[in-house]
């Protein structure tokens, strides 16, 4: 897992060093802000790895969504999972947004993405290719359809393969034992 | 008379439990031993499809997919390998569409004419018109697969789920559970692994 990470930060830099080249070329500061603004790394894990995001048993409610860049209606209702983070962060409340994109399209779509809508919340990567294990494993109930989400703490554990508004979010979050 | 009083809330109770029971099956469509009922769906040269159109099939490996979700996309050469290894052992590929292409643009009858064009489709390309046919087989997701065998009793359901276990890389592909199933069926044998799950797309309602 960190070998991953090393190697996709490798290859980001290696990246990163080549658009600036270009930029100075071009001679246009624009450019260089534009890509000193991209370097974003991402959080990439094996379900080994990401199932510890599953297990918190501190005092924070945990909400965890399963989305990628492709899926239309994940894309629509993330913002009511930014609202969520934006009005919670400081009432003990997690949003971890799940991305399912294709490592194909990490540098192309997803970091870009991220970037575009400005995503606050905290976004990590699953990249486990034996989903036959892993959706089992995350609900039992999850037939493998996005978006799904769960929202949990040490005392309770929903799961959703559906839809959200901000206020269905809100009032799922609030009903938590 | 009394006690036929004392019976009235039981009576209430078994009609109320049965019919939540039958609800419930309902909702999660078709399982595997279940009996499926045939359709009719238009595909795209605009011909009717029916399952009983296939006099000589000994059952089918129906897929519900879609021309824009990129699980769908990622395994629309493997379903061409399917349709081309298994139609003519007597398990033809059908695919169905199930998603209302007013919400979903790129999955409209021209699209899914275009898609199989571009990709060469040899198998049936349906439309579920009025998406009144995948909610029976309690399909969720693009793709969503199902193998059936002509019985007796009619086309049962002997497998559903993915058609392997990499959807990303067709090149790590380690377990091929579709085709064991049919490999299975066409032997007699019993279906070892008769359920599998894999990310997919929801279907557009």
């Amino acid at each position: 897992m960190k070998f991953q990470f090393i190697v996709i930060a490798l290859l980001f830099l290696n990246a990163c060093k080549e658009k600036t080249k270009t930029a100075t070329v071009d001679n246009t500061s624009v450019i260089e802000v534009k890509y000193a603004e991209a370097s974003i790394d991402l959080e990439i894990y094996d379900f080994e790895g990401f199932k510890t995001f599953l297990n918190k048993s501190d005092d924070k409610t945990y909400v965890i969504n399963f989305w990628a860049t492709w899926c239309g209606p994940c894309v629509k209702e993330l913002p009511y999972f930014e609202q969520l983070h934006a009005n919670y962060k400081n009432k003990d409340v997690e949003v971890i947004l799940v991305s399912l994109d294709f490592p194909h399209v990490y540098e192309t779509k997803l970091k870009p993405f991220i970037l575009k809508h400005e995503l606050k919340s905290r976004v990590i990567v699953l990249n486990d290719g034996n989903e036959n294990k892993w959706i089992n494993a995350v609900d039992a109930s999850w037939s493998g359809a996005i978006p799904a989400t769960i929202i949990y703490n040490k005392n309770e554990r929903k799961f959703f393969e559906r839809s959200f508004t901000f206020e269905e979010l809100e009032a799922e979050v609030k009903q938590l034992k | 008379m009394k006690n036929v009083f004392k019976l009235i809330p039981l009576v209430a109770l078994v009609i109320f439990v049965s019919a939540f029971s039958n609800n419930v099956t309902h909702d999660h469509g078709y399982d595997v031993g279940d009996v499926i009922e045939d359709f009719k769906l238009k595909n795209i040269d605009g011909k009717m499809v029916s399952l009983s159109d296939y006099k000589d099939a000994k059952g089918f490996i129906i897929t519900f997919t879609c021309n824009t979700c990129p699980f769908s996309i990622a395994y629309e050469d493997r379903i061409i390998a399917l349709h081309k290894k298994y139609a003519a052992k007597g398990y033809p590929v059908i695919a169905i569409n199930p998603n209302n292409p007013n919400t979903k643009q790129g999955d409209s009858f021209e699209s899914m004419q275009q898609r199989a064009n571009e990709k060469g489709f040899t198998f049936p390309y349906l439309v579920d018109e009025g998406q009144k046919t995948y909610p029976k087989f309690g399909a969720t997701k693009t793709p969503h697969n199902y193998v059936v065998k002509k019985t007796e009793k009619g086309m049962v359901v002997a497998y559903i789920g993915a058609i392997d276990d990499s959807s990303r890389n067709p090149d790590a592909v380690t377990e091929t559970y579709l085709e064991d199933a049919v490999d299975a069926l066409l032997e007699g044998k019993e279906v070892k692994i008769k359920k599998t799950k894999a990310i997919g797309c929801s279907i557009k309602v």
